[in-house]
């Protein structure tokens, strides 16, 4: 019999004892495993989210971060919009490859999902570097076509031909626009927030009743936007001047009827830009001359992103392993109080194994081996166990949250584990295997 | 010659510091597969004399020969692998490990030795000791006589060239005594092992050729009167 197996005989001669201490270390790795895989899937999911876009530009007013968490996160509306003449203006920058607008601040009346205003662009171009949208209908070709996320599908039971009503101002509002936008397309899961977004015509979004913007406000805003580029804000405010005249007019002849906005009042939230993929400092470039002509920034989403998961997502994360770290400590120590509570109990087996010839130091191996299977094994099945939980609630972490769960993605930390559990085991078997090095033979038979 | 004790004395410290001879043996001998049976009075020193020529203790002074080797020279290390390989051990109250079946407590009789556990020679010891239809079952499963006899088999389980049984019918019922001590004895014999066997049972004891009684060899207080 080789001395592992006399430990293994000894670890199930107590049986239960033995599957405590090694369930509390199972329990204490396994939910380390399953902070390290959400926390690997949340990572992945910000950093995949914000890479299909070069830059994206909103408002100076508004910090950094909030711009990020509107214009990508959709989780805060934007403090204040840039005019639509703006979006157009980057279109034609030799820079830009590609530009499209976000405007939003309604909600579905539904489930109180976000609306963003946008252009078929977006749908062309990746969400993030080689995934393509995948569509399942058809274009929107009129302005109150719709193209739903797939957990809005879902939550919602909606599908193509679907109706329904949006509410003003966030989920809180009461104003519910009269509009009907009617589902024209479901996107496929993308594991990404456009799951959980109901995308709108830009035009549609528009001519919505209540978005207008009233003339004055639009002017003041544009004055201010175009302060050091007078000949585009002379441009502007000629098409508003217009608008008014017709405005005028209808008022005069007590005309209702519908008419388009002229783009001088149209209002985007934000612009999301790819610059062309061999010219590195385009974003650089671009990024420095928007924040000096004009009240707009651009802004890389990296950092944003890299700075709400430090801050967040990073401290959460840290906290919930320094939790799953005593708890493995106190796994360990429980082991050790399980040994080392044993050991008035075997010292006449340890006797017996050292009057059959056992030295010193097999019985110290034998004691110290003890220790090791309770903590690794209890960390393997840990191990396992988190891995197998997440593979369990993969499915339903991606249908609430979105987030695309990997259950075998191994952390380098879990690398780390099972050195750090070995040591663990050497720590505290090594008091009660000193215990069993030091049995005075003859005491222990006579006892 | 298999056992010679020469000039062994062996103490112990009292918990107020005086000194408490216990063994002071000129010369003790036992032939090469003779076996004997050593009586004395309990508290009489049998144990730490087993515990001597075993080489879990050592003595104060004197030689311990075991099969031509001076065990008390031997560093621990090497004594440990010595009585793993050449000693077997019946105790007074069986010492089987409670979490190992009986052919694995025979196994562990031959774990601590050089040589590759042999589990057909251990089957075949306890189907010498008659338990071949129970050697999975635990000790906590057999009765009092059938764990002694698995002791009888573990003790000869590294082959060993002297077996040293402690009093080993004391808690046998009288139905087993003469069963175990014949069963002792004739593999003893069989093996051509040395049998040294320590009891208090004069009815015992009779039953070997050889009796030798320890307070004839053994004069512990003459080296407490010469320490003084």
């Amino acid at each position: 019999m080789s001395l592992i197996s006399i430990a293994w005989k000894s670890i199930r001669q107590r049986g239960l004892a033995s599957a405590l201490t090694a369930l509390s270390v199972a329990l204490g790795v396994m939910m380390m495993v399953v902070v390290l895989v959400i926390s690997g899937a949340v990572d992945a999911a910000f950093n995949q989210r914000t890479i299909a876009y070069d830059l994206i530009v909103g408002h100076q007013r508004g910090g950094e971060l909030a711009l990020v968490l509107s214009a990508v996160y959709r989780v805060q509306p934007a403090s204040e919009n840039l005019p639509y003449l703006y979006y157009l203006q980057l279109r034609e920058d030799r820079r830009v490859v590609s530009a499209v607008p976000l405007a939003f601040g309604d909600v579905t009346q539904e489930g109180h999902f976000p609306l963003v205003g946008t252009t078929d662009e977006y749908f062309r171009n990746d969400y993030t570097p080689g995934r393509k949208f995948r569509i399942r209908g058809k274009r929107m070709s009129h302005h109150f076509d719709a193209i739903i996320g797939a957990e809005v599908a879902r939550r919602n039971n909606w599908d193509i031909g679907s109706q329904f009503t949006i509410v003003h101002g966030g989920a809180d509002g009461t104003h519910v626009h009269d509009e009907k936008f009617t589902v024209v397309a479901v996107m496929e899961r993308t594991g990404t927030p456009n799951d959980r977004t109901v995308f709108v015509n830009i035009e549609g979004f528009y001519a919505i009743a209540g978005h207008e913007t009233p003339l004055n406000e639009v002017e003041q805003r544009l004055k201010n936007f175009y302060a050091s580029d007078p000949e585009r804000l002379k441009t502007a405010l000629a098409q508003i001047a217009a608008a008014r005249e017709q405005e005028a007019a209808e008022a005069a002849h007590d005309h209702h009827h519908h008419h388009a906005i002229p783009d001088a009042a149209k209002e985007v939230t934000a612009i999301l830009i790819r610059t062309r993929p061999d010219a590195l400092f385009d974003p650089i470039n671009l990024s420095a001359e928007l924040r000096e002509g004009y009240q707009a920034m651009a802004v890389n989403p990296m950092k944003p992103i890299r700075q709400i998961m430090n801050q967040l997502v990073g401290s959460v994360k840290q906290g919930l392993m320094v939790l799953t770290a005593m708890i493995i400590l106190v796994s360990g120590v429980s082991i050790f109080v399980s040994i080392y509570n044993s050991m008035s109990d075997r010292r006449r087996e340890i006797g017996i194994m050292r009057a059959l010839g056992a030295r010193r130091t097999s019985v110290f191996g034998i004691i110290l081996m003890e220790s090791v299977v309770l903590c690794v094994g209890g960390g393997l099945l840990g191990w396992l166990a988190g891995h197998g939980l997440a593979v369990a609630a993969a499915p339903y972490v991606t249908a609430r949250t979105g987030l695309l769960l990997d259950p075998w993605t191994v952390d380098t930390l879990e690398f780390v584990l099972f050195p750090v559990l070995l040591l663990l085991a050497s720590a505290v078997g090594f008091l009660p295997a000193m215990t069993a090095y030091r049995t005075d033979v003859a005491d222990a038979l006579s006892g | 010659m298999s056992l010679l004790l020469e000039n062994v004395r062996r103490a112990y410290r009292n918990p107020d510091g005086t000194v408490l001879p216990v063994l002071n043996i000129e010369r003790y001998e036992l032939g090469q597969g003779e076996q004997a049976a050593l009586v004395g009075a309990s508290g009489g020193g049998k144990t730490t004399l087993l515990n001597v020529v075993s080489g879990i203790l050592t003595p104060h002074s004197g030689r311990v020969i075991v099969s031509g080797t001076d065990i008390s020279r031997l560093p621990e290390v090497v004594r440990d692998r010595f009585r793993a390989e050449k000693i077997g051990f019946v105790f007074q109250t069986f010492n089987l490990l409670p979490g190992l079946t009986a052919l694995e407590n025979v196994l562990l009789g031959m774990t601590f030795s050089r040589s590759r556990p042999d589990r057909a020679f251990a089957e075949s010891l306890l189907e010498r000791v008659g338990l071949k239809d129970r050697r999975h079952h635990r000790p906590g499963r057999l009765s009092v006589g059938e764990q002694q006899r698995v002791s009888v088999a573990r003790a000869l389980a590294n082959r060993p060239a002297l077996l040293l049984a402690d009093e080993p019918t004391a808690n046998v019922d009288p139905a087993n005594q003469d069963l175990i001590l014949h069963l002792i004895r004739d593999t003893c014999r069989e093996h051509q092992v040395t049998l040294l066997m320590v009891t208090h049972a004069m009815e015992v004891a009779e039953q070997f050729e050889r009796v030798d009684r320890l307070q004839d060899f053994n004069h512990p207080q003459i080296a407490s009167e010469a320490t003084a």
